[in-house]
């Protein structure tokens, strides 16, 4: 085998040792813990934590849409955040050809994210809730 | 001796090489742990944990003691498969990321390639903790905890890649040796400073660190997504948000500060300097800064960052094309 492909095996070797033993550093602390820890009863104890409050119902309750909004406006910039970075690499190879495409992709991105503001997307609260600043 | 052919030694060299990059990051998280209590309490005013072993030196040893002696309490209302793996996968992915970072011309554990998305992804599977922790424990303050900190750990991972390309850009590659060699006449700090930006303060929202740190709000939310968590699986959540800040400490320096490149000292000594100074700064942050309010975060990762780092990647690639 020669120098390269003897360091690249080395290499492989300590990424795989690298995972395995974060892995087993997890389960380590995860088992020991349950393993040492004492045991104890207690006549409120299986109520959920609500600051000493009795809980009403259970906690598999519906949530704002505006989280969902945030989740469907992340996968639509994040990907195209992704044809960016394909970009950013290949910079100097595509030339001004390729910086032409990407200027006309980040202004329909930028264009995209003015509509959004606008629309009122991206505020946390509706307008009339909106507090004063 | 027969068996112990070069390439053996090679693997076993670099193998225990990497168990010393790992041990030594664990223990840097943990360190940080009782550094950071010890810096809040001399910008507060106050003293802070100075009992155990001389000067408080020995307080991390209690803490662990404690840690993993307490009972390890799974709720009967908690969905018990999610409810163990969220901690798990918390500490794992951060710790995984170390993986990609060249600490010194001779120490790295991978060479990858693709080694910046490597970091990306992992910062990505991060999110997933959050949301699993929160949702199995089966409770309201947990709930939305989780719910608020994955929105806002997605709203910043947007630009966090974002912030990043600029410097790829420059260097060329994804490969952060590469990175680091692009830096031996000009930090890219100076170029990237937006770039730097940016990354700085999405570094600091992606791990839920002050002034970022709206998901565990102790005064509204009761401690946010780990509030049924007890035991090591709450001291993974833990010791993961510091393993955070060193990851992204590292990172910071390795991408915008010439990661060990520096004049006299060797470069292991440069790398950890570096490095220090960032710890040191997320802790400042935290002592200095109040904590701002949910919407207002959320809009300024949008409104401002997003946009800011397209802009900036654009002008990068403008002036690279100009000047090469």
């Amino acid at each position: 085998m020669n120098e390269e492909t003897s360091g690249l095996v080395a290499q492989y070797w300590a990424i795989g040792f690298f995972v395995f033993a974060v892995l087993a550093l997890c389960t380590f602390m995860i088992v020991a813990a349950s393993l040492l820890g004492g045991r104890s009863q207690g006549r409120s104890k299986t109520l959920p934590y609500e600051s000493g409050i009795l809980g009403t119902g259970s906690a598999r309750q519906r949530y704002s849409v505006k989280f969902y909004l945030v989740a469907m406006l992340f996968v639509i910039f994040d990907i195209e955040a992704v044809f960016l970075f394909a970009w950013a690499v290949s910079l100097r190879e595509v030339g001004w050809t390729g910086f032409l495409g990407a200027a006309v992709f980040i202004f329909i991105l930028l264009a995209g994210l003015v509509y959004d503001t606008r629309v009122g997307a991206l505020d946390w609260a509706p307008k009339g809730r909106t507090p004063r600043p | 001796m027969n068996w112990l052919s070069p390439t053996l030694v090679e693997a076993l060299i670099a193998m225990s090489k990497a168990l010393v990059i790992l041990l030594a990051a664990v223990l840097l998280g943990a360190v940080m742990t009782v550094v950071e209590r010890r810096l809040l309490g001399l910008w507060q005013d106050r003293h802070g944990p100075n009992r155990v072993g001389p000067f408080g030196s020995l307080q991390l040893v209690a803490d662990m003691i404690k840690i993993f002696f307490k009972e390890d309490w799974i709720p009967p209302f908690a969905d018990r498969p999610l409810f163990v793996l969220a901690p798990a996968i918390a500490m794992a992915s951060l710790l995984l990321s170390f993986m990609v970072i060249p600490i010194t011309p001779g120490w790295g554990v991978a060479d990858l390639h693709i080694g910046l998305l490597f970091f990306l992804a992992m910062a990505g599977i991060n999110v997933y903790a959050v949301l699993f922790g929160g949702w199995s424990s089966g409770n309201k303050y947990a709930l939305i905890g989780a719910m608020r900190a994955s929105a806002q750990t997605l709203s910043y991972e947007v630009f966090m890649g974002l912030s990043l390309m600029g410097v790829v850009a420059m260097a060329d590659s994804f490969n952060l040796r590469e990175i680091v060699n692009a830096q031996t006449t000009v930090w890219f700090v100076i170029p990237q400073f937006f770039g730097f930006c940016t990354f700085l303060i999405a570094g600091i929202a992606v791990t839920h660190r002050h002034p970022f740190d709206q998901p565990e709000a102790e005064q509204e939310l009761a401690d946010g997504y780990h509030i049924e968590y007890s035991s090591m699986k709450f001291g993974m959540f833990f010791i993961g948000e510091y393993v955070g800040m060193v990851l992204i400490s590292a990172l910071i320096v390795t991408l915008f500060f010439g990661g060990w490149h520096g004049p006299l000292l060797p470069p292991i000594v440069w790398f950890m300097l570096k490095t220090a100074v960032f710890l040191v700064l997320f802790v400042l942050l935290r002592a200095a800064l109040p904590r701002p309010r949910y919407d207002r975060v959320m809009s300024f990762g949008w409104k401002i960052c997003l946009p800011l780092t397209l802009i900036n990647l654009l002008v990068t690639g403008a002036v690279i094309l100009i000047v090469g």
